[in-house]
């Protein structure tokens, strides 16, 4: 076990590599607690005593936009994970949302790999 | 040696742009020895007096380097430094301290592009980030309309806002000859225009054009003795916490709140005393957040103090005078030719759109993806 992963590989490999076993992982420091994304060899504390934790899935849209061209459009969101960690994501099945409405996250099959992507929860779906 | 012992201790003594707007048939380099050449020889000086070189484009990965060859220097000390659009800005403070140290005695800042003619797109040589490439962001303008997006939810700035920006941008465009998009421009136009990432339109964004501009600074008690009238530098300050927008720690406050409180204490000004405030503005959301980040009005206010031509010809806080990267000029790294105006306004040579008494301004550069904020104050001799 490496002192960044759970496997002999860095924090961004590690990543993609429970994504591709169906896992949305992500790290937290066991001396601060802090969440960390996206995956890196310290906390922004400094802490490095990184462990990997299952995602608990839950996230409220910060910010969204629209990419808007002649091939196609798709959004483009920030999400505040309930772990107080950011990520860029996209909301696949609506144009787009409110900011502030809840999410959650699932393992989409991209051309490209694995992705997490999010959904709208019930209450919030137009 | 405290910051503020660098205010008033070097000037710009030579400014120059070339291929504003169009320049086909121009490579960036040529473009950018046009306007070194042009600045030298307004300083009064010959190329081999440059002995330090300051430079960054977005198609050299060696620009200091590619510089030198080219204009046939042998500077005793150069620096790269690529902070975006922001570069320029640090690049004064880095000349003064160089200067200042003597170790260089007259200090060229360049830039040149060819972005334009040259496929019509912004030129870019920053890579993508590994976490964002899953969905799609078409950066810079993702990031920008992403920023947008949450100042219109948390503080209910409109698109009607957003359209004064432009609006205002145009009017001073439409004094300046060198300016590449005039014309008259209506809130509607701005309204209708494509929408390219919600919620901004393509009349949201800045130009894509080609251009150079270069400088060159010397200590101020050899800058009296130069032919052009010197502008002073009087302070500079820099912040940056984020290189991906997804590390932006709020999308609605940019460093800018402070690195201007740097620029302005190593300057001794208070911000009223401001003639003229040149702000980085690749998109219309930029200028609203650097009115509030810079302290012109509280936070959230942004899209309310730029109503009623507050920032237009005629307005309350005199913005952006050449017509800003939105209508004047914007070849992919905009932060000397914030400088270029601030030059031009506090020398008396800015023609029409000439502000009276114009003795203090304020140039403020962006870098990346609302990354990196440095801040500029520059004065006439009178603010000395």
């Amino acid at each position: 076990m490496s002192a960044f992963g759970s496997r002999e590989a860095g924090p961004q490999a590690t990543y993609e590599n429970y994504l591709a076993e169906g896992r949305f992982m992500i790290q937290r420091a066991r001396s601060t607690g802090e969440y960390v994304f996206w995956p890196r060899v310290a906390a922004p504390s400094g802490a490095t005593d990184l462990e990997w934790v299952e995602a608990g899935g839950g996230g409220t849209i910060y910010a969204i936009t629209v990419n808007r061209s002649r091939s196609g459009s798709w959004n483009v969101a920030l999400i505040d994970l309930d772990e107080g960690v950011r990520m860029m994501s996209t909301l696949p099945d609506v144009e787009t949302a409110t900011i502030g409405a809840r999410v959650t996250a699932r393992i989409e099959t991209a051309p490209n790999g694995p992705r997490i992507v999010f959904d709208l929860v019930k209450e919030d779906a137009a | 040696m405290s910051g503020a012992s660098m205010r008033g201790k070097s000037a710009i003594v030579g400014m120059a742009t070339a291929g504003m707007g169009e320049a086909p048939g121009f490579s960036a380099m040529e473009l950018l020895g046009q306007a070194a050449i042009a600045a030298v020889r307004d300083a009064g000086l010959k190329l081999q007096d440059i002995d330090g070189v300051f430079a960054a484009t977005s198609s050299h990965a060696f620009p200091t380097m590619s510089v030198v060859e080219y204009l046939g220097l042998k500077p005793r000390f150069f620096d790269s430094t690529n902070v975006g659009g922001s570069s320029f800005e640090l690049h004064l403070l880095q000349a003064t301290l160089a200067l200042e140290a003597g170790l260089c005695d007259a200090a060229l800042v360049c830039y040149g592009s060819n972005q334009r003619t040259a496929g019509g797109k912004l030129v870019s040589m920053s890579e993508p980030q590994w976490h964002e490439t899953p969905y799609g962001p078409r950066h810079p303008i993702t990031a920008y309309a992403l920023a947008a997006s949450r100042h219109m939810a948390q503080y209910g700035t409109t698109r009607e806002q957003l359209a004064e920006v432009a609006l205002a941008a145009r009017g001073w465009a439409n004094l300046n000859p060198q300016a590449f998009a005039r014309g008259p421009l209506t809130k509607e136009e701005v309204l209708s225009a494509r929408m390219i990432s919600d919620p901004l339109t393509r009349a949201d964004c800045c130009l894509v054009t080609d251009g150079a501009a270069a400088c060159v600074l010397v200590r101020a008690d050899r800058a009296k003795d130069l032919s052009a009238k010197p502008v002073y530098f009087l302070g500079a300050g820099a912040a940056n916490y984020h290189r991906s927008i997804v590390a932006m720690p709020d999308l609605t406050t940019t460093a800018a709140a402070e690195s201007g409180p740097r620029a302005l204490e190593m300057a001794k000004v208070g911000r009223d005393e401001l003639d003229l405030v040149m702000l980085y503005d690749a998109f219309t959301i930029n200028t609203i957040l650097f009115l509030e980040d810079l302290g012109f009005c509280p936070k959230g206010e942004g899209g309310r103090f730029v109503e009623d031509g507050r920032i237009a010809p005629g307005g309350e806080l005199a913005v952006n005078t050449n017509g800003g990267g939105l209508s004047c000029v914007h070849p992919g790294m905009y932060g000397l030719f914030l400088i270029a105006e601030a030059v031009a306004q506090i020398r008396g040579e800015a023609g029409e759109r000439q502000i009276e008494g114009c003795e203090l301004a304020l140039c403020h550069g962006n870098g990346g993806t609302l990354s990196s904020q440095c801040t500029a104050i520059l004065g006439s001799d009178a603010t000395l």
